[in-house]
């Protein structure tokens, strides 16, 4: 513990979380193998993950960089779309599904990433709520285009078409995505483990980021872009560095979400996602990763928890957030908290 | 004659968007936070209008007048509870607890009335017909979209008025302007953002009989996506400007009704989100906005 207490306050906060998710992964993986675990914790792994990963990835949109999001299930749908697609291609040129999902996950990441790139262009010139409206704006337009894309595999490649099937497959083809009726009949290659060397890659690229050059220039920014400006920080530069690393980030889990399933439709990345994704970056704190990855995790059980109340359990998590955010915000209950503390340490905090 | 019908249904449609998004920008220009419960507030305010008419059999009038009140109370309440502890917090917290509120509205909304659509009445009849004739029979418009836009203009006159004439309406302007400013001039701001909450929720009651009398299915998710429709629209006109609120509304309402008609109905949407984002990399605040100048 004394070779700890030497490092600096950040390498243990990395220390920290890293030995936070190992440890979960490891009990987790320990319980299903003595099939400790009721199906419905079983099936939830993989999303539970997926969820880490998008708050992980969120949270530098959002906490890092300062900027407000709200259309990060848009990315998560790109690389959703792309993985499978990528996918199914090399069905019979990989034969190892661990490969096979690797593969795919590097191909949601590449692909959200471009998308990342070219919605950025636009988006990073705004500032502030128009920022989140366009950001709103993108990934309602990425769901409709899914929503009314066509693609299908035959022996003389890929075929696209928008809006109705023209896809005009020859024999034997196979037609990948549906329109509205999305991804069918996915081979349902995503593991647990290949979710927590997703979650510790995010971890890695994240945490390392925070704490380099490129993410000081971020922090920068995001406390004073005026200032950061004139000490010579490229603001567009960083901020699209952030940006296109968290969309990356959200496509790779996307296509590990989308593989976990035997059947994904677009309407499933819609703006709800993308605020319940918030909800798990905000609760956990701005700026937290360890505080995003408990909440993600504690907030996909907590519906599942709250089957015993049946009926009520959506209710319950919508009066439980409010009490939350009105605990952890509200100036009488920190004044109160602050008393409370006051009197038994008899210092001023 | 068929671009005359389009037009006026797109103004029918955007009226009604410009009525929500009266309700978010000027909460938006008081209290600086997007409030996401609007939209389910607008479907609380069809759900009463529907059981007064429907369980009780009261006349339209008194539904529409009901639904009024119990929106403009709920809006208080809500405020009350959910946003004045956190006047101080980071925006963001205010967002999350908005977005808590309207989970907790619509998921209400289950458990009260069910998730089996209901089918709103025909409200709008006069001399038992549900449109009028113009130019021979050529065109043909409902009473639901004559009184839509009636009641669109008349709201838009009142506010006008209202903030601009009356002395509660400039206690507003004022508010939104500087808080502090204007407490020191003896403004009571907790009352005034209380009052602009219960002035932006009555107007979602208007807005959700309107809403639900032109496209009849009511669920308890109907408020979600013409809320969003509506925020849109509020950024669109620029955010904190009611005349903003109007055109911003009329213009999205037409662009998705001629969207739908002329170029594909399934792509309506991304047709009007991809204008949005044009016009705000043109006018970065909006059509009506004001371009504040950054300070260093």
């Amino acid at each position: 513990m004394g070779k700890v207490k030497k490092l600096g306050a950040k390498t243990r906060y990395n220390i920290i979380t890293y030995t936070v998710v190992v440890l979960a992964y490891i009990v987790m993986q320990l319980l299903s193998t003595g099939d400790m675990l009721t199906s419905s914790i079983e099936g939830m792994l993989v999303p539970i993950c997926v969820y880490i990963v998008m708050a992980v990835s969120l949270n530098l949109t959002v906490g890092v960089l300062g900027e407000l999001s709200l259309g990060h299930a848009g990315f998560m749908s790109v690389g959703a779309f792309s993985g499978v697609t990528v996918a199914v291609i090399l069905e019979n040129a990989v034969a190892s599904e661990p490969l096979r999902l690797a593969i795919a996950m590097v191909a949601g990441a590449v692909f959200a990433a471009i998308a990342g790139f070219l919605i950025g262009i636009p988006v990073l010139r705004l500032n502030g709520d128009y920022l989140a409206i366009v950001t709103l704006a993108f990934g309602e337009i990425i769901k409709s285009i899914f929503n009314n894309l066509y693609v299908g595999l035959d022996s003389n490649g890929l075929h696209f078409s928008l809006l109705s099937d023209n896809t005009n497959l020859a024999e034997g083809g196979e037609l990948i995505i549906g329109g509205p009726m999305g991804i069918g009949g996915i081979d349902r290659i995503s593991t647990f483990t290949a979710g927590f060397v997703l979650i510790i890659i995010t971890l890695i690229i994240v945490l390392n980021m925070m704490n380099s050059r490129t993410g000081r220039a971020v922090m920068a920014i995001r406390d004073n872009r005026i200032a950061a400006e004139s000490i010579g920080i490229q603001v567009t530069k960083y901020k699209m560095i952030a940006f296109v690393t968290s969309a990356a980030l959200a496509g790779a889990s996307g296509a590990l979400f989308a593989m976990n399933y035997s059947t994904i439709a677009a309407n499933k990345f819609d703006f709800n996602t993308s605020i319940l994704v918030l909800v798990f970056v905000v609760l956990g704190g701005l700026g937290n990763v360890l505080g995003s990855v408990i909440a993600a995790a504690a907030l996909t059980v907590l519906p599942e928890a709250l089957r015993g109340f049946d009926d009520y359990r959506m209710l319950t998590y919508a009066i439980v957030l409010i009490l939350v955010m009105l605990a952890t915000n509200s100036s009488t209950v920190r004044g109160f908290i602050d008393r409370l503390r006051f009197k038994k340490t008899g210092k001023e905090s | 004659m068929s671009f005359l019908n389009f037009l006026i249904s797109g103004i029918s449609l955007g009226s009604i968007y410009a009525i929500i998004a009266l309700g978010y920008t000027m909460v938006y220009g008081i209290a600086k936070m997007l409030n996401f419960a609007h939209g389910d507030v607008i479907m609380v305010g069809a759900y009463i209008c529907f059981y007064a008419v429907f369980s009780f059999e009261l006349p339209p009038i008194v539904g529409i007048l009901m639904a009024i009140a119990v929106c403009t109370v709920l809006g208080i309440v809500i405020e009350k509870l959910a946003y004045k502890p956190l006047r101080s917090a980071p925006s963001l917290a205010v967002l999350i607890t908005a977005i808590g509120v309207s989970y907790f509205l619509q998921n209400a909304a289950q458990l009260l009335w069910t998730s089996s659509p209901k089918v709103f009445p025909r409200f709008f009849n006069f001399g038992g017909q549900a449109s009028v004739s113009f130019f021979g029979g050529q065109l043909s418009v409902s009473w639901t979209t004559i009184i839509t836009i009636i009641t669109c203009i008349i709201i838009m006159l009142a506010l006008t008025w209202f903030t601009g004439k009356t002395k509660r309406g400039k206690a507003m302007r004022a508010c939104s302007e500087d808080k502090g400013a204007a407490q020191l001039m003896g403004i009571n701001v907790d009352a005034t953002i209380s009052m602009t909450f219960a002035i932006g929720s009555g107007l979602a009651a208007i807005a959700g009989v309107l809403l639900c009398s032109a496209y009849p299915t009511l669920v308890p998710t109907t408020g979600s996506m013409p809320g969003i429709k509506a925020f849109t629209a509020a950024v669109f006109g620029g955010i904190g400007s009611i005349p903003g609120a109007l055109l911003g509304g009329l213009l999205l309402g037409i662009i998705e009704i001629m969207a739908k008609a002329y170029i594909s109905t399934q792509l309506s949407d991304a047709i009007v989100f991809a204008v949005l984002i044009i016009v705000l990399l043109v006018k970065p605040a909006g059509l009506l906005g004001k371009r504040v100048n950054e300070k260093v």
